[in-house]
């Protein structure tokens, strides 16, 4: 008796403490996994907050929450601290965000690259990276003298696996005798594994290098070592003038000011999005003039086709390693099928770790 | 020895004095971003819950370093201890996935608690048959575990359902620790610590065993020549110390996480050597010192929030109290003095 009513008492001035959120003045919180200097991933979404900023919203955010218990708390005290609008930007948030948005009917939540949205206010989004590898793809094939790409991984998840397949597939369709040579390194961001990582690859024979990790380590790596590389997530271009042929660009920025004035004129739903080239959440950097004219503009036309849905990056016939057909002939992969890939296509070496 | 206990408050003052001038520096007004450091966190009942919930760990495995640092066996490796003891205790939780009982949760822990306790024995045992150096062996294996836990969660026990994704199926309720209140995250791991604090006092200062120790801390040579034996004391306090952690990773992953994955622990293992020595290896000065040094885990988070000053502050804090302990501990036991040496005395 006692204990419950201890109980009850101590969830009334809980809930007490939550319910003085003041709705004066709109403000959008933004959750990071690494450090907005890391020029790669939460660089972009940093970048996206001075977008927000700019448009004139007022915004707040934490940088390296770690994905264990601590994001709870972050989440819950951006919530708590009166923001309407929080954008959590990273996969291992996406529990963390559901638990809190139980808690905050009233608030916002955006998770980047989950899949969970367990109550009303939780939307998530994420990018087709995808499109962007098929272009890079295209230009290694047509840029190795080795026929080896080397490709730094971080974990064998759908999305890094997609990009993988993406863009041997792109090569291949170039050149035939291409093969992919894959290195997980079963991290998002660590310079140092990166580096080894490209140089054991570049030891290997690529003399193309690329990445889903988030750091600059790997074309700095292939700068020294006189390969070809391509940025990740960012335009990277100043950290390897001569080795980088262009980078993909993750562009937050429209998206975050789309979704934050929605928010704030209360127009803000529910929704699953996934955009690539043709809405620009997917960009291109600058195109490396070593590639030679004729090769930027093969590439411009087809950074173009996907944007307009002309050309689909998984069109089939496609493989797998095996032989085994995935997608027939004439047939393009869905949505279903991309969102849980889990296996390599024909060309890439090794196996998926298990 | 008054001074002994009181110089901890000072390293505190004094670090909370630099953090001002630090803020002052960066351009924040000092006195704000002080107060949304050190006040604000616990302002409020959520606040000063999570404050226990982050000092649980680290009180529970500074305890257990304790036992190590007060007999002179330098065991750095504590982070490795309690991931292996959260990948034992999370194999025995994923072992229960789809059952209930009441049973499990103790098999957990007990679990999680003879891991941490295995994987301490490592060092221990290569120092006192092969003379290794247990500084160096408990800190690589920190590696090793970190290593052992990412293998897992990629590979055979991530989540059937998971998508590849590096992390295992939720625990079943009956593997979790119980909350003590609705809507906030502390659990009855906050007992386990109480009881750790409780018992080490008891053996530390009222059973042989702990005179043994701190006989040992104080000369090598005395505990010798007094027949303690050696290896045994060693083989004991690295088992408590390996238990503690092993409990601490048991609690973080069956209380606020209820899944394995590799973000366990945010260092908590390296922290808690920081939290030892400001509680000055007493066991109730460490609860006090494990309060501390969580909120400045809180602090930093509050104060990039409410003032956008960089997180990493927290660590600079951190930092900034081991400094201002040991240079106070410096000043306390040694005297300055300006020497004017001969030559002949320089050669003596």
């Amino acid at each position: 008796m006692y204990k419950n009513f201890f109980r009850y008492l101590i969830s009334a001035i809980f809930l007490l403490g939550f319910s003085v959120n003041s709705n004066a003045d709109f403000k959008v919180g933004f959750v990071y996994v690494g450090p907005t200097g890391d020029h790669g991933w939460t660089f972009q979404h940093h970048e996206g907050r001075n977008a927000v900023e700019a448009a004139g919203i007022k915004t707040t955010f934490v940088e390296s929450v770690p994905e264990g218990a601590d994001a709870e708390r972050v989440i819950r005290q951006l919530a708590q601290s009166g923001h309407d609008l929080i954008f959590t930007t990273s996969f291992g948030y996406m529990d963390p965000t559901n638990k809190v948005a139980k808690d905050f009917p009233n608030v916002k939540f955006e998770h980047a690259t989950g899949y969970k949205r367990e109550h009303s206010n939780v939307s998530t989004y994420s990018a087709r990276f995808y499109e962007g590898r098929t272009l890079l793809g295209h230009i290694a094939g047509k840029m190795t003298k080795t026929n080896t790409i080397g490709y730094i991984a971080s974990f064998p998840i759908p999305e890094v696996i997609r990009g993988i397949n993406a863009m041997t597939l792109a090569a291949q369709k170039v050149n035939p005798n291409i093969k992919t040579k894959i290195v997980w390194v079963f991290t998002w961001y660590d310079p140092g594994k990166e580096a080894e990582a490209a140089q054991a690859l570049i030891d290997q024979g690529a003399d193309v290098i690329m990445q889903h990790t988030d750091s600059t380590a790997p074309v700095q790596t292939a700068e020294k070592a006189g390969v070809w590389s391509f940025g990740q997530a960012s335009d990277m271009q100043r950290f390897a003038p001569k080795s980088i042929l262009t980078s993909i660009i993750d562009d937050w920025a429209p998206y975050y000011v789309e979704r934050a004035i929605a928010a704030r004129d209360g127009k803000w739903n529910q929704q699953d999005t996934w955009h690539g080239l043709k809405e620009g959440m997917v960009a291109m950097g600058p195109y490396n003039s070593a590639m030679g004219a004729d090769l930027v503009k093969e590439v411009e036309q087809l950074q173009k086709d996907l944007a307009s849905g002309k050309v689909h990056s998984f069109t089939g016939p496609i493989y797998d390693q095996k032989g085994n057909i995935l997608v027939a002939e004439g047939k393009v992969a869905d949505d279903g099928m991309l969102a849980g890939m889990s296996v390599y296509v024909k060309g890439v070496e090794g196996d998926i770790p298990k | 020895m008054a001074l002994y206990f009181f110089t901890p408050f000072i390293a505190i003052l004094l670090t909370i004095l630099g953090g001002g001038i630090i803020f002052y520096i960066l351009g924040f007004n000092p006195i704000e971003a002080l107060k949304f450091y050190f006040i604000t966190p616990i302002a409020n009942l959520y606040g000063f819950s999570e404050l226990l919930l982050k000092a649980t760990p680290l009180c529970l495995i500074a305890i257990g370093l304790s036992f190590c640092f007060k007999s002179n066996n330098w065991n750095i490796g504590a982070e490795g201890q309690l991931t292996f003891g959260a990948i034992v205790g999370g194999g025995v939780a994923l072992l229960f996935y789809n059952q209930e009982g009441f049973y499990i949760l103790p098999l957990v822990i007990i679990a999680g608690a003879i891991g941490g306790m295995i994987f301490a024995l490592i060092p221990a045992i290569l120092k006192t048959y092969f003379n290794t150096n247990e500084i160096l062996v408990s800190l690589m294996l920190v590696y090793v575990s970190k290593l052992l836990l990412d293998y897992l969660v990629v590979g055979p026990w991530s989540n059937p359902e998971g998508f590849n994704f590096p992390e295992t199926r939720q625990f079943s309720n009956s593997s979790r620790m119980p909350l003590l209140f609705e809507g906030l995250r502390i659990h009855a791991g906050i007992f386990l610590a109480l009881a750790a604090v409780m018992l080490s006092w008891f053996i530390l200062y009222k059973t042989y065993l702990g005179f043994q120790i701190k006989v040992s801390g104080l000369s090598l040579k005395t505990a010798k020549y007094a027949g303690f034996k050696g290896k045994t004391m060693i083989l004991v306090v690295f088992m408590i110390s390996g238990a503690c952690a092993g409990l601490a990773g048991v609690g973080e992953i069956t209380g606020p996480i209820g899944q394995l994955h590799r973000m366990v622990s945010p260092d908590y293992g390296f922290t808690a050597i920081i939290v030892a020595f400001l509680g000055r290896l007493n066991p109730f000065g460490i609860i006090f010192a494990s309060l501390v040094v969580a909120l400045t885990y809180l602090g930093a988070e509050t104060a990039q929030i409410f003032l956008q000053i960089p997180k990493y502050t927290g660590q600079v804090f951190q930092g900034m109290i081991l400094f201002f302990l040991l240079a106070s501990d410096y000043l306390l036991f040694f005297k300055v003095k300006i020497l004017n040496l001969k030559k002949n005395e320089l050669r003596n």
